[in-house]
């Protein structure tokens, strides 16, 4: 009984705020509805006793994602009423295709709950042992069956990193504060940069 | 007693509201790229729902992925925004022409 009040609440919070991302008029709310949102579906996974993949939407789409998009928001400075003009003209056409789009995605499930549908039956070779937990489980699939596609996803990682530091990352002018010269970053010596010195006690050094 | 279901109908729910995000912010870059990781989090319910209900880790694992590159894709994004909003003082949709596409 529990579990049915908590998911209808969670299921039902998990709309409305995505409801509430995309109608906003300001962006700043937008992300901290998308932030609810994300709360919920963590929720909702923990419900079904994954409770890895929730703490994982929690870290890295609360914790990372979303405050990176609350930082952009706030550090660009933009006319957001101008932005919004469209939205009652793209109405009409946007709902139309939603609405045939859920159609489409419920009649699929309603397929697949009275039986038309075969999806096939799960191997066995990635079920989850008794006993365990599901950290434990996961661990043990992602580092057997899948750890290159694991170091794929570091890779990914990396690679957007380098991209985002390369895109936003502007060379100061020559002489300007924060000016960077590689090349004499790396001729630069141990020798050239620190002095030995040997002062009697009591007398301190001279800069 | 609550079956895979009423987590398809939530999952597929959160997807058409991205799409429909989409359609209505065709303006703000912002909230197109908000819009995209709704859609993703519905596909992770999606294959979180079916790996729990079917006793199969794979698509936890699977998710775990998804979230990955829905990251990469958030910050290469963004950065992509924060110089183009520095180059042209807007992030209007309509103005990004100048490929002549």
């Amino acid at each position: 009984m529990i579990q049915v009040f908590a998911f209808y609440l969670f299921a039902a919070l998990t709309v409305l705020s995505a409801v509430l991302v995309i109608t906003a008029r300001n962006p700043v709310h937008s992300v901290l509805w998308l932030i609810l949102a994300f709360f919920n579906a963590a929720g909702l996974m923990v419900l079904v006793g994954a409770e890895f993949i929730a703490a994982l939407l929690v870290i890295v789409y609360v914790g990372a994602v979303a405050v990176l998009f609350l930082f952009v928001v706030m550090m660009l400075n933009i006319d957001f009423a101008e932005l919004r003009t469209g939205f009652v003209k793209n109405f009409p056409l946007g709902i139309a295709i939603a609405l045939v789009l859920l159609a489409e995605l419920v009649l699929g499930i309603g397929a697949y709950q009275v039986g038309v549908m075969e999806l096939g039956s799960a191997s066995g070779t990635a079920a989850p042992i008794m006993g365990r937990s599901n950290v434990e489980n996961i661990g043990a699939v992602l580092y057997r069956d899948y750890l290159f596609l694991f170091e794929a996803a570091g890779l990914i990682l990396l690679v957007a990193m380098v991209g985002a530091i390369v895109l936003t990352h502007r060379q100061r002018p020559d002489g300007a504060r924060g000016h960077q010269d590689i090349g004499k970053q790396v001729r630069r010596r141990p020798e050239d940069a620190t002095v030995m010195t040997q002062p009697a006690v009591g007398e301190g050094i001279e800069l | 007693m609550i079956g895979i279901e009423h987590y398809l109908v939530v999952s597929a729910i959160l997807f058409v509201l991205g799409v429909l995000g989409i359609f209505l912010n065709r303006k703000n870059v912002i909230v197109t790229l908000m819009a995209i990781e709704l859609i993703l989090l519905g596909v992770n319910i999606n294959l979180v729902a079916f790996s729990a209900f079917l006793g199969d880790l794979t698509g936890q694992v699977f998710a775990m992925f998804v979230l990955t590159v829905a990251a990469g894709e958030a910050a290469v994004g963004l950065a992509i925004l924060v110089i183009y909003f520095r180059g042209r003082g807007t992030i209007a949709v309509d103005d990004v022409d100048r490929l002549k596409g």
